[in-house]
């Protein structure tokens, strides 16, 4: 059964930024694409469990704030040491200007 | 290819070469019986943590035989003949290099001081697993030097009731390293933990149990540790006939004075295209790597000169310190005030250039403002102090409207 969290206003989060979501003890990155999509990964880096919210969002990707390791938010496709393994993404969409994601079971 | 070292740099070094599609043999020659492993850990949860501590690996066994890496573990390069391009280990035998990558990092200075070798240091596994011991017997601990590594050990040892004292020579604490400000928030943090920290004193004399200071106070030091900065590890570029200066010199595409061979990491040093070609070494983690990438990629044929911004962090108790760039170059600092009590000093070259960034706050507040600032420094830019000073304004605009100089 899926079920759809809410999780903020579009507008909360500014294009090209990224806004952390705590939910049911989970911590998530939600983010805002440069082209206006929104999108939904883990929140801690796979490297080190640092908060990615904390990091920059450049175009597609977000850079984690420890050390730098980048991952393509879209697809959570990790881009390079120090980062090998990839960011688990949720599902997301946008109803009445609100965000939503899915967390799953 | 063959690589001497495997720090930080020989780790990335491996990991370029098979990413750029190198498909020949690569031999890491490796003094050190351990698989390479992560420094930055060793002074602070290597010490800290519940746990005894295991080393963090940059490449393990399965990534090594996966990268097809011939990897001569506890073995040392003694010597390179540059005329038939053949090292000679310690064990003997001889290894022929195609081309050669010097990754040799390093290591810690000794007091000069009679009974100065009981004061430990800090640079690798074993010197961590050591001090850990050590601080876990809760007896006294006195560290000379407030630089980096001297204050990360400080802030562990108080998690293990240590009565801890810093000696700095210097008027404060990480002198070389931040502006005053930063010192100031860092020495109010570790005064709060209950660590002394006093400066413009040096010690005279090594006791068994206690240290005696220029002012003849005597200080309590069951545990003596010697945080006074590291030297580069440039025996064997010297003997082979390498161009030295701090460091095994480099030029901007990290390669030395020999056509065949090239250097990354702390044991090099190389002039640097964004800071009017001033020749620099650095000691920092995310530089080991960057530099590793950058000599692989020439080893391989390219010629790209190595541009990075210097990047550094410090973790000590519940702060995070970050520079970007060069602080030391700045003629003038504005400030911006984050949240949380966090802040970040920018510094200013005579031309309002900004040529580094220094902040610190709690967990990665300042982060990536850090990031950002770091990639202004990169393209040259001149923010004015009014943006720079305003929290809310919005670095990331200025580097997408190309503003350089
Ligand atoms: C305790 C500690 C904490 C640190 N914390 C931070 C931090 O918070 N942030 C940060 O940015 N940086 C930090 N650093 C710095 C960072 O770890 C170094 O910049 C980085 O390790 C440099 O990598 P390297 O490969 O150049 O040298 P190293 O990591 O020193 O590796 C060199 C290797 O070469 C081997 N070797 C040397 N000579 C030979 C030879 N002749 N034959 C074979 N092998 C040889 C050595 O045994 C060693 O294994 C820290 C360093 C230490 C020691
Ligand atoms: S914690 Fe994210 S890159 Fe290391």
């Amino acid at each position: 059964m899926t079920k759809w969290i809410d999780v903020c206003a579009t507008s909360d989060i500014d294009a090209e930024d990224v806004m952390r979501f705590d939910h049911g003890g989970q911590t998530f990155a939600i983010y805002h694409s440069p082209d206006g999509k929104f999108y939904a990964t883990d929140g801690l880096c796979t490297h080190e469990k640092v908060h990615l919210a904390d990091g920059l969002v450049m175009d597609n990707i977000i850079e984690c704030p420890k050390h730098n390791g980048r991952f393509d938010y879209r697809d959570g496709s990790a881009k390079g040491a120090p980062v090998c393994v990839n960011l688990k993404t949720y599902p997301v969409k946008v109803e009445a200007g609100k965000i939503m994601m899915e967390i799953g079971k | 290819m063959v690589i001497v070292g495997g720090g930080k740099a020989g780790a990335r070094a491996i990991v370029g070469l098979r990413g750029y599609g190198w498909e020949g043999s690569i031999t890491l020659i490796n003094a050190e019986n351990l698989m390479p492993y992560d420094r930055p850990p060793l002074s602070k949860a290597a010490i800290t943590d519940e746990a005894e501590p295991l080393p963090t690996s940059l490449l393990d066994l399965d990534m090594m035989t996966s990268l097809n890496v011939n990897h001569m573990r506890h073995t040392s390069a003694i010597d390179i003949n540059r005329g038939s391009q053949t090292i000679t280990l310690s064990n003997g035998s001889k290894v022929l290099y195609h081309r050669l990558l010097l990754a040799t990092g390093a290591a810690p200075r000794k007091i000069p001081l009679e009974g100065g070798e009981r004061a430990l240091t800090l640079r690798d596994f074993a010197d961590a697993r050591k001090i850990r011991h050590a601080f876990a017997t809760g007896k006294s601990v006195a560290i000379i030097g407030g630089g980096f590594i001297g204050l990360e050990l400080a802030a562990s040892a108080t998690k293990y009731g240590c009565k801890v004292t810093v000696i700095e020579s210097q008027p404060r604490i990480l002198m070389r390293g931040v502006p005053d400000e930063i010192a100031g928030h860092v020495a109010a943090r570790h005064a709060s933990a209950g660590v002394t920290i006093l400066t413009e004193v040096s010690v005279v004399q090594i006791n068994p149990r206690s240290v005696v200071l220029t002012d003849d106070r005597e200080i309590d030091a069951e545990i003596l540790i010697a945080g006074i900065g590291a030297a580069p590890r440039t025996a064997l570029a010297q003997k082979a006939g390498l161009a030295i200066d701090n460091g095994i010199a480099c030029d901007t595409k990290m390669q030395t004075s020999d056509p065949f061979i090239w250097a990354a990491g702390d044991c090099c040093s190389f002039p640097h295209p964004i800071f009017d070609n001033m020749r620099m070494r650095l000691e920092s983690w995310r530089n080991a790597s960057d530099q590793a990438v950058t000599a692989v990629e020439n080893m391989m044929g390219a010629s790209r000169d190595f541009t990075a911004v210097p990047w550094f962090w410090s973790d000590q108790y519940d702060l995070s310190l970050q520079i970007a760039g060069v602080p030391g170059l700045g003629l003038s600092t504005v400030r911006r005030n984050l949240r949380d009590g966090a802040f970040i000093v920018c510094h200013m070259d005579a031309d309002g250039r900004l040529v580094g960034a220094s902040g610190i706050g709690r967990g990665n507040t300042i982060a990536r403002d850090i990031r950002l600032l770091e990639l202004l420094i990169g393209k040259k830019a001149r923010p004015s102090a009014v943006q720079l000073s305003d929290a809310n304004f919005q670095l990331k605009g200025l580097i997408k409207t190309d503003i350089a100089a």
